[in-house]
């Protein structure tokens, strides 16, 4: 099976269809490009597969220090325990703000799909949802480490529950991602900003909407292994 | 609709008129790439003196009162941190990867030009950033240029207060750059290319350099993240390497981190890292030798795959560099296994580029002498690697001079050959002037036989176990007298292939205004940048239509081709190659 496709010039060029190996074998031997994607689509991706090896060498990092320290680890479900009208609940807060960002990737699923229907204010309210609930999960993150700071005595070289190294991987992984998600809310800000003053319906395409959607999930799923890794464990 | 690939629309292009915008803050990437160039070479001789001074003092023990011990650790620091990222990552990504890419795939520029022009400025960055640190009291770092804690940061390390950290910083900075512009060449490769272009018929520069690109986007990231966690225990007091210490009698406020972690994740990055500087090596010289031995690369498809499984092998061999650190000794076998295997894929190149002489019609000009120069030196650094990739044999030339002469045979002077043999080969394109033959020759023979003075000894040095990295051998038992006198001997040697660069730097400059003019395809070379309608190539590299590309870069010789070569525009519908070595269809107007 094979279509057409019209380029800006007139020229029109046969485009092959195929399904399963086959497409990724004529993927990678085709000339021009390998991938059917826009340029900023490809290289997200790419960006992403790098920030996978900085996330894991953290996570590693801090699994190794917690292996090697001869101090105890101090009880993860106990240090982040809220207690709410006399309630004792564990990883309350972590929770919340697990929920929170997860649900934000639902909205960045549905900018993306109303982007590609051309519906500018849903994108916009969408996107500007999404930004609030990456806003609030740096807003409950900037509580928690006060909490840790002022209250538990939480320091990166010590700490009074048990191993320092506790505090230093803590405060330097989950600094990492709140700088990514506050990045990713700034980035998410331009790109609303964009849709509303019809940015990309000049340009022709709400790729630009999905790129940013990318960066959202990765900066989402990579929050899921904090969790399990750092607070579960 | 489909998708159409961009490389078929029309792009408007906005020639950049003004001084600055052409040459300083430009978007356009050979102008990016000879400022990488520029910058790795200044920042490399930089690093060549401090070489010198090394080999001062070493040849010349207790003569230059100026050489002191804190002095020496630092030269060979930032000597070595400097020649591996600084100068041959620059300059083989940032430098051959930004000229060479979009010219050999047919493409007008990289796919994102603006990010490209600031990973230039935040590498420039990160070399002013890594030279301030000569300049702060207690100067650069002298950690050596694994900078292994705990000593890398404690008092009594040179340059502990300021140095180490202006280097944690220049790195971080170098890897921002670095991933800028590796992002950039890796969409290029794989998205950008011209029509008929396809990934097997791309020339094995443009392999080697992707390959190694990608290999520095999934390597730098350990380094980085070493980087930020050595800088917190230096600057917040965390522990991640540090173990509990007793420095001068005190006990220090570390404990419980693990030194051996920052060697692992060092290693992670420092292995690939050096296929991030052979990769483009052996890809460029596999098109040196075939294009100045008239004869195609012997085994293409072998190439390609030999490039890839090296890239792949590369990220699980990396604490063969650990074998002496205490690590669990059953992982030194797994990791002697993996180093091994790496030899098979990479002897495939050593003889494929041997075949590719074979019989060859062999021009002896100066990018061919250095090609064949490399496969010397790389054969000789990569013999010695099979000795240290041995566990049993690592342990007791480990820390030696063996290993000195290991690393700069196969890292040093091998991928160096490379550069110098590439820019003598591109340095018509870049220019449009030819370089001074006589020159590059003399260039050339004291270059090639010179290191041989210099790294051959080292082996020797190292067997009779001549520890490496020691300031002065003083009254040494076990170490006969001829150590000193060979090492006088290295030194003088090395002093003369140090100077001779001047030469090389004199006949680039000179070259630009006293040189014969080049034409745009002096060698008679197949693969697209040759073909570009001026020379040097302006912003946008082909006018107003993009050249098709119909065959693979090595159609030399071809039986019963009325040309010698047949350039990867040339259509099989046939046309004319004019005396420029440029494709014209039959009708005379460019292809």
């Amino acid at each position: 099976m094979a279509y057409e496709a019209v380029t800006n010039t007139g020229e029109t060029l046969a485009v092959a269809e195929t399904h399963g190996w086959n497409s990724v074998i004529s993927d990678w031997s085709a000339d021009k490009q390998t991938f059917g994607v826009p340029w900023g689509k490809a290289m997200m991706w790419i960006f992403l597969l790098s920030d996978i090896f900085i996330f894991s060498c953290f996570l590693i990092g801090y699994m190794s220090v917690r292996i090697a320290t001869t101090e105890p680890w101090p009880d993860t479900s106990e240090v982040f325990a809220m207690t709410i009208a006399g309630q004792h609940i564990p990883l309350l807060l972590i929770a919340i703000m697990t929920f929170i960002l997860i649900s934000s990737s639902g909205t960045m699923a549905m900018a993306v799909n109303f982007g590609y229907r051309r519906d500018k204010k849903k994108t916009a309210a969408l996107m500007l949802a999404t930004a609030a609930f990456g806003a609030a999960f740096v807003g409950m993150q900037a509580f928690e480490w006060t909490k840790l700071i002022v209250e538990e005595g939480v320091r990166p070289w010590g700490n009074p529950m048990g191993a320092p190294q506790f505090g230093s991987s803590f405060f330097m992984i989950t600094g990492f991602h709140g700088a990514h998600v506050t990045a990713g809310v700034i980035y998410l800000l331009v790109v609303a900003k964009r849709v509303i003053t019809g940015f990309y319906d000049r340009k022709g395409s709400y790729e630009t909407v999905e790129i940013t959607g990318l960066y959202w999930h990765f900066v989402d799923l990579v929050w899921v292994f904090i969790f399990a890794l750092f607070y579960l464990w | 609709m489909a998708y159409v690939a961009i490389a078929d629309q029309v792009q408007e292009l906005h020639d950049p008129t003004t001084f600055i915008r052409k040459y300083i803050w430009s978007q356009d990437h050979k102008v990016i790439a000879i400022q990488y160039g520029i910058t790795a070479t200044a920042v490399g001789l930089l690093a060549l003196v401090l070489s010198g001074l090394m080999r001062l003092q070493l040849g010349f023990p207790d003569t230059f009162s100026f050489i002191d011990p804190v002095n020496y650790y630092q030269f060979i620091t930032m000597h070595g941190m400097i020649m591996v990222i600084y100068l041959l990552t620059a300059l083989f990504l940032g430098g051959f990867g930004n000229y060479l890419i979009p010219l050999q795939l047919g493409a007008r520029d990289m796919v994102f030009p603006y990010m490209n022009m600031l990973s230039y400025w935040i590498y420039l960055l990160a070399v002013l950033v890594l030279v301030a640190s000569f300049f702060i009291p207690g100067g650069p770092t002298g950690a050596g240029w694994t900078l292994y804690p705990p000593q890398a940061i404690l008092p009594g390390t040179p340059g502990a207060d300021g140095g180490i950290l202006l280097m944690l910083v220049s790195l971080i900075i170098f890897i921002v750059a670095f991933t800028m512009g590796g992002l950039n060449y890796v969409t290029t490769v794989l998205q950008a290319r011209t029509r008929g272009m396809t990934l097997m018929r791309m020339p094995l520069t443009v392999w080697g350099i992707f390959t190694a690109t990608d290999l520095g986007l999934l390597a730098f990231p350990a380094l980085l993240v070493s980087g930020v966690m050595m800088t917190l225990d230096r600057v917040l007091g965390t522990s991640f390497f540090m173990p509990a210490v007793v420095s001068m009698g005190e006990q220090l406020d570390y404990a419980g981190g693990s030194p051996v972690l920052f060697q692992h994740l060092f290693w992670f990055f420092g292995h690939p890292e050096v296929y991030i500087v052979a990769l483009p090596a052996f890809g460029i010289v596999s098109d040196l030798l075939s294009t100045h031995a008239r004869k195609n690369i012997f085994g293409y498809r072998m190439m390609v795959w030999a490039i890839v499984a090296i890239g792949g092998l590369s990220f699980v061999v990396w604490a063969h560099h650990m074998y002496v650190s205490g690590m669990n000794p059953y992982f030194g076998f797994f990791f002697a296994t993996t180093t091994l295997i790496i030899a098979i894929p990479t002897a495939i190149k050593v003889y494929n580029w041997t075949l590719t002489l074979w019989r060859g019609n062999i021009h002896l000009r100066v990018p061919m002498l250095f090609a064949i120069g490399f496969i010397f030196t790389f054969v000789h650094g990569g013999l010695t690697g099979l000795f240290l990739g041995n566990v049993i044999v690592d342990i007791p030339l480990s820390d030696t001079y063996f290993v000195v002469g290991h690393f700069h045979m196969v890292m040093g002077v091998a991928p160096l050959m490379v550069v110098f043999g590439a820019i003598y080969h591109w340095y018509p394109k870049m220019t449009g002037k030819m370089f001074n033959e006589t020159l590059g020759k003399i260039h050339f023979w004291v270059t090639f036989l010179g290191t041989y003075f210099i790294y051959l000894p080292m082996h020797y040095l190292g067997f009779l176990g001549v520890p490496r990295r020691y300031f002065a051998l003083g009254n040494t038992e076990f170490l006969p007298d001829s150590v000193q006198s060979l090492n006088a001997s290295i030194t003088v040697s090395a002093l003369i292939v140090g100077s001779v660069q001047l030469i090389f730097l004199y006949n680039l400059i000179s070259s630009l205004f006293k040189g014969k003019p080049a034409g745009p395809n002096p060698w008679g070379a197949t693969t697209l940048e040759w073909q570009t309608p001026d020379t040097p190539p302006t912003h946008g590299n082909w006018g107003p239509a993009l050249p098709g590309c119909y065959r693979w870069a090595y159609d030399y010789s071809v039986p019963g081709a009325e040309w010698d070569f047949l350039p990867q525009n040339f259509p099989p519908e046939g046309a004319t190659i004019d005396s420029d070595g440029i494709v014209r269809s039959t009708d005379g107007t460019p292809a």
